[in-house]
């Protein structure tokens, strides 16, 4: 397996080990349910070194990003960042990912650590023609994310970058603990964050994540693993590739109009997603609570009208809310607010109704 | 919590006899495991089920957990309290947190059973 940086650090903290795609990373620390709701009301650290970082480069690098992605590149200055799709041809999702842009003539791609490889092909095949330079440094790259309500005042004791000015979906290059560092205001939570990228050595990656959960304790902030960072995430109805967006559901379909810029001009799967906005959808993705006692899965069957649909693509028991969740594609005549449809957990037809989304929001 | 009296088996339940009545739970290691119960479909009283057989789910954040019965024998009794404080089972798993109690039809099945050393020695090895 792979190991991150801070793989020590994992183990010095008592985290729980699994093998996430090839990586050796902690699925928890001191409960799932604990570090999750330790994010929502004071904080949490994870480690997510997994995720790839593909750098382009050169002086057509903004219609080479342009051309791979569905959201309008253009709109970025240097230090800005959006969230965008990566899509074939179908205007389905190669992956989703966000783009950083460093300046005109480099942007820093961050991606799924799942689709890494993947992504750096079709990404490299689809780019040639702009002769930009792609580079794939994620193994140079560790990456540490601090979440929660007192992410801000435990950052600001390792750096004396202007962190409190940073906005949202802005990102500086400064030092955390003396060690350069791209810092973003970031986050796969809801919650207020950062998301740290630095090079370093491994005892230098493992000390920090010690320190910062060191002096994270009189602040409430825990280390949290993954299965924090997925019901988190959930709650909050961020995407997951796999899950919720795959190669065969498109942006429209996936209800992320809202990273769809048809209008900036041509991109791969432009055509597909015109012709589909033209003549509408025909499914959608939504979020939906169980009205019966249960637990909606991934994968669990769902029914609509007595029959059998699609699949619960992500489901929970959303530990801060406190009650079942899920998303899934139904039809788009039964995706309003209120539509009643059942999934089947263990042989049963449990009722469960379409709601608003985002499950949770914080308050600021 | 004195658990001499408490005998276990390999999947995590444990049994405290009262003469031909077995009450069952989940050991501490397992609602750790667990994590956070949320829900649990209790076992009906009055069916009957064989050693190791599934007869109550727990559902926790995590996961779907079966729950197999260590003994043979007819359901007599379900802590319908954790029908309203699911987290009784990670609170209080030896007490509070019994699951169901069963009539044993086959006392040999107990011989099967590890007292608490044995189960702390097989925990060990895990």
């Amino acid at each position: 397996m792979k190991k991150t940086t801070i793989n020590s650090a994992h183990y010095h903290l008592g985290g729980k080990m699994i093998d996430f795609f090839g990586w050796d990373l902690p699925v928890q620390y001191s409960g799932l349910s604990e570090e999750h709701n330790s994010v929502r009301t004071t904080g949490g650290i994870f480690d997510v070194s997994h995720m790839g970082e593909i750098f382009i480069k050169g002086d057509s690098a903004l219609d080479a990003v342009q051309y791979i992605t569905s959201n309008n590149i253009s709109k970025l200055k240097p230090g800005k960042i959006l969230y965008t799709a990566l899509p074939n041809e179908n205007g389905c999702f190669v992956d989703d990912m966000l783009v950083y842009m460093i300046t005109d003539k480099e942007y820093l791609l961050v991606v799924n650590a799942a689709n890494l490889e993947k992504d750096f092909k079709w990404i490299s095949s689809k780019v040639e023609r702009f002769g930009v330079s792609i580079k794939n440094r994620s193994d140079e790259y560790t990456q540490i994310a601090i979440q929660g309500p007192n992410a801000e005042k435990l950052l600001t004791q390792f750096t004396s970058d202007k962190i409190t000015d940073l906005k949202y979906y802005y990102f500086l290059v400064g030092k955390v603990s003396n060690i350069d560092a791209i810092i973003s205001r970031t986050g796969y939570t809801g919650e207020d964050g950062f998301e740290i990228y630095f090079q370093s050595d491994e005892k230098t990656a493992s000390d920090l994540f010690i320190d910062l959960a060191e002096k994270g304790k009189d602040l409430g902030i825990i280390p949290a693993g993954l299965g924090a960072r997925d019901t988190l995430r959930l709650e909050s109805k961020m995407s997951l590739y796999g899950n919720d967006i795959d190669d065969s559901h498109t942006i429209l379909e996936a209800d992320l109009g809202w990273i769809l810029k048809l209008k900036k001009g041509d991109f791969i799967g432009r055509d597909s997603l015109l012709k589909q906005k033209e003549e509408g959808i025909s499914r959608k993705l939504v979020g939906f609570e169980l009205t019966e006692k249960g637990v909606p899965r991934h994968g669990y069957k769902v029914f609509v009208d007595g029959k059998h649909y699609s699949e619960v693509t992500s489901g929970t028991f959303a530990p801060f809310l406190r009650k079942p969740i899920g998303l899934v594609y139904l039809p788009l005549g039964h995706s309003d607010i209120g539509s009643k449809f059942h999934v089947e957990i263990r042989e049963k037809q449990v009722e469960a109704m379409v709601v608003e989304t985002p499950f949770y929001k914080r308050s600021s | 919590m004195d658990l001499k009296t408490y005998k276990f088996s390999k999947d995590h339940e444990w049994v405290k006899l009262e003469d031909d009545i077995a009450i069952i739970g989940v050991s501490d290691y397992a609602q750790k495991e667990m994590g956070d119960v949320v829900y649990i479909e209790l076992p009906e009283k009055g069916n009957s089920f064989s050693k190791g057989d599934t007869c109550s789910n727990i559902e926790s954040v995590k996961a779907v957990n079966d729950i197999f019965t260590p003994l043979s024998g007819e359901v007599v009794d379900v802590n319908t309290s954790l029908e309203d404080t699911p987290e009784n089972i990670n609170k209080d798993p030896y007490d509070s947190g019994w699951i169901f109690k069963i009539k044993i039809s086959d006392s040999a099945e107990l011989t099967d059973l590890l007292d608490a050393d044995q189960y702390e020695e097989y925990l060990k090895g895990i």
